[in-house]
């Protein structure tokens, strides 16, 4: 199966990133992109057929290794 | 004494730290490999700067799981001074030897430059021959030194005392143009609530020689080498536990 995660900073986290991307797409006049954050994306190829084998092997490897708890949060989707 | 410096694959601070204590202040020094086991009688530990295992994911992430971590974890329970500079703090950090988590600089920049550290605390073994409000100018060298604590861990780090060293101007004030990387609260350094462990931005084994364009480095390593050799003197636990290892 897969298991896609998508690790963001935690929205009490000032992000430098966003805010420098949603500067620069003002200057370029996308006004009404008000902000931007910005994180990390990973695929896992599990080898499982059980959707929550593999549920549980994501947000295992993610706890301990994709995200930093103290200012990072994950959403997890398994296919 | 003996130093203990600890090196990952990526760290390139090492051999500074191990200069700093062999060459400019005459002590025994020691590397230790990540992989290594055991800390060969180390009275104190260094985790230089670098990029541990490329920092590819997060700065310090992989290094916790580096075998070497689980004797520096014991060594710093039973209360050895470990020091983590640079690459070494956001090590210590990932590994919740410290509290607290790095992110990108303000403003994305690397920065490459002397700042002047204000002494917070002077009751760790690294700042012992420190004055409080002593302002040291050592320098930087990072692209993630940016600080934070989540709210509530901010004020317990703060009524704790374990803000060691706060970026401030040459004369000590607090002052946010000063501030090189957007740390919260200017936090430049900070320790552990046992105290013995110190993790710090700036590199303190850069600026040992007056030949390297300073010596306000120099009272970190005489701060550790004579909490040492009070901890020997007074036949204390640190010490004893340190060679047992």
């Amino acid at each position: 199966m897969r298991a896609r995660v998508f690790v963001t900073l935690k929205p009490s986290v000032f992000d430098p990133q966003g805010r420098t991307i949603a500067e620069a797409l003002h200057s370029l006049g996308y006004q009404n992109v008000e902000d931007v954050r910005q994180g990390k994306y990973f695929e896992l190829d599990l080898a499982t057929t059980e959707t929550a084998t593999a549920r549980a092997l994501a947000a295992e490897v993610a706890d301990k290794v994709l995200a930093n708890p103290v200012i990072e949060s994950y959403r997890i989707e398994v296919e | 004494m003996r130093f203990g410096v600890i090196v990952f694959p990526g760290s390139n601070c090492d051999e500074d730290a191990y200069h700093a204590a062999r060459d400019v202040f005459g002590q025994e020094a020691e590397y230790l490999w990540h992989k290594d086991t055991e800390l060969k009688g180390a009275d104190v530990l260094i985790l230089p700067g670098g990029f541990a295992h490329g920092d590819y994911l997060r700065t310090g992430a992989m290094a916790r799981f580096s075998p070497i971590m689980g004797p520096v974890r014991a060594f710093a329970e039973r209360g050895g001074p470990v020091l983590g500079i640079c690459n070494g703090f956001q090590i210590l950090l990932e590994s919740g030897l410290l509290p607290g988590a790095m992110l990108r600089n303000r403003g994305l920049k690397y920065r490459c430059e002397h700042v002047h550290l204000r002494v917070e605390q002077t009751d760790t073994p690294f700042t012992g021959k420190a004055r409080a409000g002593q302002v040291l100018r050592i320098p930087i060298g990072h692209g993630e030194g940016n600080y934070f604590a989540p709210a509530e861990m901010l004020k317990q780090i703060e009524a704790n005392r374990q803000v060691v060293l706060r970026y401030t101007d040459p004369n000590g004030v607090l002052n946010d143009d000063w501030n090189p990387n957007g740390s919260v609260n200017a936090i430049a350094a900070v320790c552990n609530e046992r105290r013995n462990v110190v993790g710090m931005m700036p590199h303190p084994e850069r600026a040992c020689e007056v030949l390297l364009g300073g010596v306000d480095g120099r009272v970190i390593f005489e701060s550790v080498l004579a909490s040492l050799r009070s901890a020997e003197s007074l036949a204390l636990q640190p010490q004893s536990a340190g060679r047992a290892s």
